[in-house]
């Protein structure tokens, strides 16, 4: 194998860097001493802001309902994406692709559509909003996470299982809990995690789809718009970088060995 | 012959015009059959003559489309395959991957609500039974082909079902560990009097493994019957051609030769070259050829021959015998009884 | 060499097994019981509740009383074309294409190196580099960029340091690019999109690279091309499909974007403000909607074009 260039790599980790520094940043100003502005260099160090975030209830408040949401909305979201998965993973029938495009549109249309039109829609149904209309809007568009784990690993999932587990004199639901579920596993639990962290960090749906309620982005892109507490901000934005790393390279570690564990009965 | 001795009224498996298409293909095509209660039963036939479909039938993968399917006598279309008294060794084996090897094994005693303790024994049973004691910890991806085949033997096995399907089984495995693993199966099948119902593309296998081969093309089957009879007396000249190598003479070149007129099958081994100190059999035609390539096999060599008729012909001849030279002039004889008229094609 | 003959319990016949005969016997049914509940949802009140509000672009609103009048009509569409909101939408086409084209020059060189030059840990090391970005907090990474590029933040200072004060000072006077800071310029704002996106530009880039077989390479060098030749005619043509796959995200997600450039931009709206504002406090919900068919129907042409380059393959 050839060395690549001196010039390509530049390129490439000046790409990466510029993909990381704004969250080195980020982590930078949590610990500044500068209240009123985004002054750089930082005029002193301090970790004085995270004990203050740590007294605020509000954001508390607004944690813990985004953990709710996140975990409701990642729970209604494997099943129904499972469902659609074990519906469409190997089936071929007249109106299988409109229907697997459907799965995508909410995350394919600009989440502002989607968010007006569920907002209509509980409107019409007069609907009042509230902690599940957030939890519904959210699940709209986790689905298709847990969908397309789902699908890709039932796709490498040998169908001569099922028809084993089967032959073996299982029927079907037993065939889904001793088999199907077992070797998925992995892949909805990635899945999950993936939807859990898209959850954790909606504000567009949840703009329109939430009543008086505040989730935690809600609260930061007021923040973002007008700046009233920019330590506190600061302390928050690394916060939620951890709450959504772990799960995400959690995500990554699952579905690769999923990989390494099905690739070796080949 | 313990075949015919067994109640013969109930045939283990039993075909009565059974067809079923994908789309506009006709996979199985009006297929008869029956399977003889601890039989070993060969399905035979190039991929796509309807041979796996057939056993995805009895195992009840698939539903026929027409006709009607019994075991032992039961009717069973409509039933799915955990409902059936049948298992199946498949082709890729389809052990599963998250399970022990003593798990795999026990899986069927598992769904049927069968204690532990109870399992693992008849587990440890089955494993025995296929030589694999002490591997119950192992997972599947840790064996080699050939253990995983018996893995997935042992799993099918002890569930005591009455007739075992077995789907290519041989297919993945090396030759060495194939001709080893086919006596295994034979014996095992004699053992335990089992139906066994064998699919394979490999004619010699279904020739040295079976009680009767039943001889698929294209949906159809084209001949059934023990293995001498569908090797000596091909029905048609697919089978002739399929199920080891065939000269095929059209009625009046039969005729010829002094066999019936009408179109038949005379096998390479069965045309003796003369000359050289072999006896010639007492009633054969005899005639005259041209060598026109002579290729060596190792226990035999194969001549090409034209007669001056103009009718090509195949023969083995033992290696060795003195060779045929190319270019040269043999005389053949070709005995009585070795020309097969070819009843499917009258 | 034997197994013990005996009969095995019959195995529990439940109503669960008796569904389960149905579900196997009919392979349709099974589809269609497990397709429901999801359908359910995604099929009638999501798509329907799209239709509802979409459908409402046919309709106009009544100038005094502010209500929705529920005649079809073409003049609410017609207002797109106005000159304030035309500019909108071409204002809204032009940032998504820069952005576009700006994620393509930093993802090639990127997904190039990956593809072609890393091994195995490396790839990995990669790929886990361009998901972690990809998948951080949204605002969060929107809020480091409003911390970089304030006028008191990062980039000034360091601009300063290297003696570029000026050469941003000159940039920021330029007309359309620039600003009274980059923190509401639409220097800044594409600056943004570009660092939002760029991961979903690496990987289908990346993806289709990765299918570039090596020896075609190499006997487009022993063929003597040079280097930029080769990348003219052998790579940049197999790599198309992957750029086009990344740009239907990165051009849609530009296209109805409406927090990026509230928070860092010019006081000149883009299609997903003009949405907001029109159902928000316009409360003009049929133009809000006739706003909202312009993204979809600008990916729905791109997507009819790129299904030609085989950029589906690359996804």
């Amino acid at each position: 194998m050839t060395r690549a260039s001196l010039p390509l790599r530049i390129a490439a980790v000046g790409g990466l860097a510029f993909l990381h520094i704004p969250l080195l940043f980020i982590l930078l100003y949590a610990f500044t001493t500068e209240e009123k502005s985004y002054a750089f260099p930082p005029p002193g160090f301090t970790l004085k802001w995270f004990g203050v975030v740590w007294g605020r209830a509000d954001i508390w408040a607004a944690v813990g309902l985004s953990l709710k949401v996140a975990t409701i909305a990642t729970v209604l979201a494997l099943v129904l994406g499972t469902l659609a998965a074990g519906a469409l993973a190997r089936t071929r029938f007249f109106g299988r692709e409109p229907i697997s495009l459907l799965f995508v549109l909410p995350i394919a249309l600009p989440g502002i559509v989607t968010g007006i039109a569920l907002r209509q829609a509980f409107g019409l149904m007069e609907i009042p909003f509230s902690f599940w209309t957030i939890v519904l809007g959210h699940a709209t568009f986790c689905i298709v996470v847990v969908y397309n784990n789902a699908v890709a690993r039932l796709r490498r999932l040998s169908p001569s299982l099922i028809e084993a587990s089967m032959d073996l004199g299982a029927d079907a639901f037993q065939t889904f809990r001793l088999i199907v579920l077992p070797n998925i596993g992995t892949a909805l639990l990635a899945g999950g995690m993936l939807a859990f962290a898209l959850s954790f960090d909606e504000v567009i749906v949840t703009t329109f789809t939430a009543g008086q309620q505040s989730t935690l982005p809600i609260w930061m892109l007021s923040e973002l718009i007008r700046p009233r507490q920019r330590p506190v901000t600061n302390v928050v934005a690394v916060l939620i970088i951890i709450v959504t790393f772990l799960p995400i390279l959690a995500a990554y570690y699952l579905t690769r060995e999923g990989e390494a564990v099905a690739g070796s009965g080949k | 012959m313990h075949v015919h001795t067994l109640s013969a009224a109930t045939p283990a498996v039993r075909f009565a015009g059974v067809t079923r298409h994908f789309g506009a293909v006709r996979a199985v095509d009006g297929v008869d059959l029956a399977i003889a209660p601890g039989e070993f039963f060969a399905m035979l036939g190039p991929s796509g003559s309807g041979k796996t479909t057939c056993l995805r039938l009895i195992a009840g993968f698939e539903q026929p489309d027409a006709g009607h399917i019994e075991i032992f006598g039961e009717a069973v279309e409509g039933l799915p395959p955990y409902r059936r008294p049948v298992n199946t060794v498949f082709q890729d084996y389809a052990l599963f991957p998250h399970l022990s090897v003593g798990d795999n094994v026990a899986y069927g005693l598992k769904v049927r609500g069968i204690g532990r303790a109870e399992r693992d024994r008849l587990a440890r049973e089955a494993l025995a039974l296929v030589k694999l004691s002490g591997m119950e910890a192992r997972r599947p991806a840790q064996l080699s082909g050939g253990q995983r085949q018996r893995v997935a033997l042992a799993r099918a096995l002890v569930v005591r079902p009455k007739v075992l399907l077995l789907d290519e089984p041989l297919g993945a495995l090396d030759l060495k560990l194939r001709e080893e693993m086919q006596s295994e199966l034979k014996s095992l099948q004699r053992a335990l009097g089992l139906s066994f119902v064998f699919v394979t593309h490999d004619q010699s296998e279904a020739l040295s493994m079976a009680d009767r081969v039943a001889v698929f093309n294209e949906g159809r089957i084209v001949q059934v019957g023990p293995p001498e009879d569908v090797y000596e007396r091909p029905a048609t000249r697919f089978v002739a051609g399929f199920v080891g190598s065939a000269n095929v003479l059209g009625a009046a070149q039969a005729a010829a030769l002094g066999g019936e007129e009408v179109p038949s099958s005379l096998r390479p081994e069965k045309i003796i070259l003369l000359g050289h100190g072999l006896a010639e059999p007492a009633e054969a035609a005899r005639l005259e050829a041209r060598v026109v390539e002579v290729s060596y096999q190792g226990a035999v060599r194969r001549v090409a021959l034209l007669t001056p008729a103009g009718l090509s012909l195949t023969a083995l001849v033992p290696a060795s015998a003195p060779g045929a030279m190319v270019g040269g002039t043999v005389q053949l004889a070709i005995p009585r009884g070795a020309l097969q008229p070819m009843e499917g094609e009258r | 060499m034997s197994l013990a003959t005996f009969d095995l319990p019959a195995p529990r016949d439940g109503a669960l097994r008796r569904l389960s005969d149905r579900l196997v016997r009919r392979a349709r049914l099974l589809t269609l019981v497990l397709l429901v509940p999801p359908l359910l949802w995604l099929g009638l009140i999501y798509l329907g509740s799209l239709f509802v509000f979409l459908g409402q672009s046919i309709f106009s609103i009544d100038e005094f009383s502010g209500t929705i009048v529920r005649e079809p009509t073409i003049t609410t569409l017609l207002e797109l074309f106005r000159p304030a909101n035309y500019d909108i939408v071409l204002r809204t086409v032009g940032i998504s294409a820069v952005v576009t084209v700006l994620c393509v020059v930093i993802a090639f060189p990127v997904a190039y190196y990956a593809a072609r030059y890393a091994g195995p840990r490396a790839k990995a090391a990669f790929y886990l580099a361009v998901m972690m970005p990809l998948w951080s907090s949204y605002l969060v990474k929107v809020y480091g960029w409003k911390l970089l590029l304030a006028k008191e933040g990062a980039i000034g200072w360091f601009a300063g340091r290297l003696g570029l004060g000026g050469a941003l000072e000159a940039w920021l006077a330029l007309p359309v690019v620039g600003g009274p800071s980059l923190s509401v310029s639409y220097t800044g704002m594409v600056l943004v999109f570009t660092y939002l996106w760029l991961p979903f530009m690496i990987l289908p880039v990346q993806a289709a690279l990765e299918r570039v077989p090596k020896s075609l390479i190499e006997a487009a060098g022993d063929l003597g091309a040079s280097p930029a030749t080769l990348f003219r005619t052998v790579i940049l043509p197999l790599a198309m499909p992957g750029v086009v796959a990344g740009a239907i995200f990165t051009f849609s997600l530009t296209l109805g974007d409406y927090i990026v450039p509230q928070i860092i931009g010019t006081s000149a709206l883009v299609l997903g403000q003009a949405v907001y504002m029109q159902q928000g406090t316009a409360g003009n919900i049929p133009l809000a909607a006739a706003f909202s068919l312009v993204p979809i129907l600008v990916m729905a042409l791109f997507l009819t074009l790129a299904k030609r380059t085989g950029a589906f393959d690359a996804l």
